[in-house]
């Protein structure tokens, strides 16, 4: 008996090491040792982001539901810039969230940095969402009752990694913001707000950046500055992009443009297809 | 940067708002603060630790009255004992020390009450392990004074300074003609000594119109002594003596005294004197002692000793008490009301803030964290409430503590902590919780998505 336990322990720290987990409990407590071990085993070198037959639907108020997203496999590189295009209502925030794991998909996998994040209870997801994605909202979402260097720290304090203000000094500095570190929101032009946003996003040394139509609220002058500064700092970081666009203009700057209604087939939902 | 900045920065977002409900439960704990200083004060004042003597010995009347009237100067005399009385209790080997309390007038300016009394009553301790410090000379003229610190104060009075006296009490006007003078000023005490002008007891009798018509004593005393004849009859030769010496001198000289003090003496025999109250301290080894002297007194004559403590509490308890009781309650209902509006302002506050929790849950906060935070934003208000109206009413009574002595001769000790207080804390902590329950529950429910997209 005591045999078979040290030869568990002595897999499951090979396992942990391999994957890069910080501690043993980190396996168990995500639904149980066989997810984690399916996540870990079919997880692909260099992946940032990996969807695997995710089905999402909304149920109705009126009864029934309505299929938003049917995605059989989509993948991100480490390091890679993506772009998504997409019809207004074709699932795109739907999907951003399904990847920050705000929201988990009905089934299927969701794996960023080898793990399955939609297999996670809520709790875990929260802090593997804070330490390994980073969002940039189309509204920017600086709190307006913090400054800029507290709105990047902001991030630190849910990642459970403790708030590195130098770090979040560099940040701000890094997208030209050194000087404005104790002012509100309120002061900051909308360009400068942006590259806090960017700033906040990458606190953590994210994975992934997830940017939902960053450039959709500033003008012309600065799209260019805070398309190449989110470009930069993500090459920089070496941090996966996937930026959600309705401009084909920013697209065309991009090595790889996706179309959503190329790789979602929200019907696929509705035949119940097996996973 | 952690959860309770976080909560610190969202209540500096709506600063009026949290201004105004922390400053209610602040004042709500001011006020119980007040109270509980102002009673303390008064139960301190009013209890055995302000008082030396183990019993008081008065004429039978009011328990209360004797207590009030002879320790704290607050009621006018019940009657008098005659003199002779006094010095049969200095007799029982049980008494340590008895010491004479002759009172009934006023001074001229600021009507602080007159008190005839020995030397020995400065000997003694005013409380336990508190003794007077003088600053002057002994008593030793008829007419001489001691005066205590507030009359000194309010006054303007210091040793030479030179005094007449009203009859009877404040609202009469019949001022004796004799001028005393003060010889010395106690340090502060605390007690109604410090509002007190001490006579020589004999300059008391030498007062005109102190001393009775011969025959009113002669009734009085047939009326004290009826149940002790030999004691009468040796009151009453004393009488007859005096009687037979004042029928010698001239019809318009004074009975006792002249006006000039330096040379005047008062030569009236024992029978003709009266004492209001006596202090007595018996042995201290023996602390039945004053139990069964007690007893022994209330048995027999027109006299009664009584605990200085005992009415004192008992009105403590009764009235008093339940003022304190009344004044808590009603305190730490607008202390509940305030957590009430703190929790009205939190949960109003939740649905602007949606997008906020949103904002925070998508960095990275957990149900948890944003639990956490408007838990926190609820503890500061109501601890930072009550801390401030902590302090604001303990520096309340240090500011007002002087005015109080003034107006009331009652020593405020500022800093003095009641028990309720160190309850206070933890039971604003647990309103706080209580408070901010509903509105953290709304936060930990919030649905991400849907706030990031209202």
């Amino acid at each position: 008996m005591e045999c078979t336990v040290l030869i568990m322990l002595w897999i499951l720290r090979r396992v942990r090491l391999r994957a890069g987990f910080s501690s043993l409990a980190d396996i168990v407590d995500r639904r149980g040792l066989v997810l984690s071990f399916r996540g870990i085993l079919r997880a692909e070198a260099n992946m940032s982001l990996l969807l695997e037959h995710i089905r999402k639907s909304y149920r109705q108020p009126e009864g029934g539901s309505l299929p938003v997203l049917g995605i059989e496999r989509f993948e991100i590189r480490q390091g890679e810039q993506v772009v998504l295009l997409g019809a207004s209502g074709g699932g795109k925030t739907t999907l951003l969230n399904i990847i920050s794991g705000i929201l988990t998909p009905d089934s299927g996998r969701v794996v960023i940095d080898n793990r399955d994040i939609a297999a996670m209870p809520e709790v875990v997801r929260d802090r593997y969402r804070a330490s390994k994605v980073g969002i940039v909202f189309q509204t920017f979402n600086l709190l307006p009752a913090f400054s800029a260097l507290e709105n990047v720290m902001l991030g630190m304090v849910f990642s459970g990694r403790g708030v590195d203000r130098g770090f979040a000094k560099q940040l701000l500095e890094r997208v030209g913001l050194g000087h404005r570190l104790n002012h509100s929101p309120k002061r900051l032009s909308v360009g400068e707000q942006q590259r806090v946003a960017v700033a906040r996003a990458l606190a953590n040394k994210p994975v992934l950046l997830l940017a939902d139509e960053p450039t959709a609220n500033v003008d012309t002058k600065n799209q260019q500055l805070v398309l190449d500064l989110i470009r930069d700092t993500c090459r920089d970081h070496n941090v996966s992009l996937l930026m959600v666009t309705h401009s084909l203009e920013v697209a065309g700057t991009f090595q790889r443009v996706e179309r959503l209604q190329d790789f979602n087939h929200p019907e696929l939902c509705v035949k119940g297809q097996a996973i | 940067m952690n959860l309770l900045t976080i909560a610190w920065k969202s209540i500096l977002q709506r600063r009026l708002a949290s201004f105004l409900t922390a400053l209610s439960i602040g004042l709500g704990v001011m006020l119980m603060v007040l109270v509980l200083v102002i009673f303390g004060a008064v139960d301190s004042a009013f209890t055995q630790r302000s008082v030396g003597y183990d019993l008081i010995v008065g004429p039978k009347g009011s328990d209360l009255q004797l207590v009030l009237s002879a320790v704290y100067r607050m009621q006018p005399p019940i009657e008098n004992l005659p003199y002779l009385y006094l010095q049969q209790i200095r007799q029982d080997r049980r008494v340590v020390s008895a010491v004479p309390l002759a009172f009934g007038d006023v001074t001229e300016i600021g009507s602080f009450p007159i008190v005839g009394t020995t030397t020995e009553y400065f000997e003694n301790e005013y409380m336990p392990g508190q003794s007077f410090r003088i600053r002057g000379t002994r008593i030793n003229a008829l007419f001489d004074s001691i005066i205590g610190s507030e009359v000194a104060r309010e006054n303007g009075w210091d040793v030479g300074s030179q005094f007449s006296i009203i009859h009877g009490g404040a609202e009469s006007e019949d001022v004796h003609d004799e001028k005393f003078t003060v010889v010395a000023v106690l340090d502060t005490t605390g007690t109604a000594n410090d509002r007190t002008v001490f006579l020589n007891l004999d300059g008391f009798y030498a007062i005109a119109g102190h001393e009775k018509p011969i025959d009113e004593v002669e009734k009085r005393l047939k009326d004290f002594y009826a149940a002790d004849p030999d004691r009468l009859n040796q009151a009453l030769t004393q009488l007859q003596d005096y009687r037979t010496r004042q029928a010698a001198k001239p019809a318009d000289s004074q009975p006792s005294a002249v006006v000039t003090p330096a040379i005047v003496t008062y030569d009236s025999p024992d029978a003709m004197k009266e004492v209001t109250a006596i202090l007595v301290r018996t042995r201290p080894e023996t602390p039945f002692d004053a139990i069964s002297l007690s007893a022994e007194l209330q048995k027999g004559f027109q006299a009664m000793a009584v605990n200085p403590v005992r009415p004192i509490q008992r009105l403590m308890t009764g009235l008093l008490g339940n003022i304190q009781k009344a004044l808590v309650v009603l305190t730490a209902i607008i202390i509940l009301v305030s957590g009430v509006g703190i929790f009205v302002s939190i949960y109003n506050s939740m649905s602007d803030r949606r997008r906020e929790i949103g904002i925070m849950r998508a960095l990275g906060a957990g149900r948890h964290h944003v639990f956490g935070i408007v838990l926190a934003e609820s503890a500061l208000l109501c601890l930072g409430g009550a801390t401030t109206g902590w302090l604001a009413g303990h520096g309340l009574a240090i500011a007002s503590a002087p005015w109080v002595i003034r107006q009331t001769g009652l020593l405020i000790n500022p800093w003095s902590m009641n028990t309720l207080e160190f309850v206070l804390f933890p039971v604003v902590a647990g309103m706080a919780v209580l408070v901010g329950f509903l509105p953290a529950m709304t936060a930990y429910r919030t649905n991400v998505a849907d706030a990031l997209s209202s």
